[in-house]
């Protein structure tokens, strides 16, 4: 008698359905973790006066809350619920440390320029907002989605304010120069305020307000 | 003017509902009523405290800011042509030449601010359907006499666009700012473009490069007294020439004379509000007081009142701490926040390098302070009422 090795049924599910898809392009737009749910604001104003480490940023708050949420969502009916929030601290902290370590070893002039805003993605509430709210409730392969798809409508944000804030603050994009000399000569002047926290502020403010009034649904009724 | 009054009414019915030019019907009430006060007149339950319209009294802000602006363009013209060696002497001498050139360099300054902020202001209105707000008629003055006469001119109108929209029409337009426009706009070219505003270096029309020097702020700051000259200086300033406005600064702010002449008729015309005028220049007279008791660094013994000759403080006092939207409502409010904004300003020119003038930060600080100041004074005239009733047992 010999046992035949028969292939379970395929998922019906494929991997990226309607529902997964959804989990990556909410965060994008309609449920955006930094202009929709104001999360997160604090590193989008200190790390974007340039393009290049803010890369480095969007990428690594990507992989954090992707992963954090990934492995919060596998313990999720082991972690006791009083001290729930010590434990996704602790695995925040250990993925934190990793990125840092890494940046440290392969990119050390852009970690030494993100200085501690790395080691300040733990306190991003984006990272325990997802945990939260999402991989503590919902399987892996979900939680997973969920964290890239947030990760990318952080990226999208920053990266937007960064590319901005760049081009008027140093006539830069990724560090090459894109304003002509003849612009400078003509009386051009980089504008200053896009250099300092402040003016990243009013770049925040108005995607904000160039995204709600292309999508009126996101107003509050009133 | 009686032909002006005719054709208006006359072409009125066209800009009506249902008109042949009804989509512009904004534009037209603008100016209609900016030539003529309506005749319409609200109905019902308004309280009335006054015969002027907003309109009325914005132009007697402007009238109050005139005799700064003259002189401003007098004092631009005359600098240029001292820096050049040109007509020295008696400041008379070329005067007509000294005006030209200021004329030639401040107008285009005010027409900018004028056409930028203006032509926000009526697209909004006519986005919105709004009447169009009178409030830009003062702001657009006030920018270019805050502004150095050599400040390229596209930074007049970037700057102009970003205070009107980000400090007035985001809060809702005429009435709802939370900050003073005009100082919203002076702020943002403060921090954008430094190297033209930063004021550490006199401000004087196409200067000679060998000509430089520190401006009395300046002066003060490094040596305890606006007068002195270092070596590498080719200026100095008397007494004198800083009360009549003789000296480099921005286009308005330089003659005191001028500015009180414009107090003047802001307080005799009920427009201004004389208390905040007077406890802003008593605060920043009670902080150099206190700074001559303590008196650590040069700047701190300076004599206490030579603070309200330098610099823009008293220009501020006088047309923009005043800003009876930005600052407090309640009489008590407005002695705490002209004091507050006057000490504010003192502290910063002593204490803060970085910042050789404090009233434009203070005044500001003093915007945003200004609601929770009316706030208490609100509820504490509340409590004392409510005790005094309880006293009398009216309560019980």
């Amino acid at each position: 008698m010999s046992e035949v090795l028969v292939q379970p049924p395929a998922e019906k599910k494929s991997l990226l359905g309607k529902k997964e898809r959804k989990l990556l392009t909410d965060p994008l737009s309609d449920n955006n973790p930094v202009t929709i749910q104001v999360l997160g604001i604090c590193s989008s104003l200190a790390v974007t006066t340039q393009m290049k480490p803010t890369m480095v940023m969007a990428i690594s708050v990507t992989a954090v809350v992707a992963l954090s949420n990934f492995v919060i969502s596998l313990m999720r009916n082991a972690i006791p619920p009083r001290i729930r929030i010590i434990v996704q601290l602790t695995v925040v902290s250990v993925l934190v440390i990793l990125v840092d370590q890494v940046l440290k070893a392969y990119m050390y002039d852009v970690s030494k320029q993100l200085s501690v805003f790395v080691g300040l993605i733990i306190t991003n509430c984006i990272v325990m907002g997802r945990l939260e709210a999402y991989a503590m409730g919902n399987k892996p392969y979900p939680s997973l989605l969920d964290g890239l798809g947030n990760g990318f409508g952080y990226g999208v944000v920053i990266l937007t304010v960064a590319f901005v804030r760049e081009l008027l603050g140093s006539g830069k994009v990724f560090g090459f120069k894109v304003i002509p000399d003849a612009l400078y000569e003509a009386g051009y002047v980089n504008n200053g305020l896009m250099m300092i926290p402040a003016g990243a502020l009013f770049v925040v403010a108005c995607y904000i307000w160039i995204q709600r009034s292309f999508a009126k649904h996101l107003e509050e009724k009133e | 003017m009686d032909f002006l009054k005719k054709k208006i009414l006359e072409l009125r019915p066209d800009f009506e509902k249902g008109g042949k030019y009804a989509q512009f019907h904004t534009l037209f009430d603008g100016f209609a009523t900016f030539l003529f006060t309506p005749d319409r007149v609200s109905t019902g339950g308004t309280h009335i405290k006054a015969g002027i319209d907003l309109k009325r009294t914005m132009f007697f802000v402007i009238l109050a800011m005139v005799p700064s602006l003259l002189f401003g363009i007098f004092n631009v013209g005359h600098q240029h042509f001292l820096a050049l060696g040109e007509f020295v002497g008696s400041p008379m001498v070329g005067f007509w030449d000294k005006v030209l050139y200021g004329a030639i360099k401040v107008l285009p300054i005010v027409v900018v601010s004028y056409t930028v902020g203006l032509g926000i202001e009526f697209f909004v209105a006519s986005k919105k359907g709004h009447a169009i707000n009178e409030g830009f008629l003062v702001s657009g003055m006030l920018i270019p006499l805050v502004l150095p006469p050599d400040i390229p001119l596209w930074m007049v109108g970037l700057a102009t666009a970003f205070a009107v929209v980000f400090a007035k029409e985001v809060f809702g337009g005429t009435g709802m700012n939370v900050l003073n426009v005009a100082l919203t706009a002076r702020v943002f070219l403060f921090f954008a473009y430094p190297t033209f505003m930063s004021g550490d270096q006199v401000w004087i029309s196409e200067k000679p490069d060998v000509y430089s020097g520190a401006t009395a702020l300046a002066n003060a700051a490094a040596t305890g007294s606006p007068f002195k000259i270092s070596a590498d200086q080719t200026w100095n300033y008397s007494l004198q020439d800083m009360v009549v406005g003789l000296i480099p600064g921005s286009i308005g702010e330089t003659s005191k004379i001028a500015i009180l002449l414009g107090a003047a008729f802001l307080i005799l015309t009920g427009i201004g509000s004389g208390v905040i005028m007077l406890s802003v220049v008593l605060g920043a007279l009670l902080m150099g007081l206190i700074f001559n008791g303590i008196g650590l660094t040069p700047f701190m013994n300076m004599p206490y009142y030579l603070h309200l000759a330098m610099g823009g403080l008293l220009f501020g006092a006088v047309f923009m701490a005043t800003d009876p939207v930005t600052a407090a409502h309640t009489g008590t409010g407005k002695w705490i926040y002209g004091l507050l904004v006057g000490m504010m300003a003192v502290m910063i020119r002593v204490f803060n390098p970085a910042y050789p003038e404090g009233i434009m930060l203070a005044i500001l600080f003093g915007n945003v302070m200004a609601p929770l100041i009316d706030y208490y004074v609100v509820q504490a005239n509340i409590a004392r009422r409510n005790k005094r009733l309880a006293g009398r047992g009216a309560l019980a």
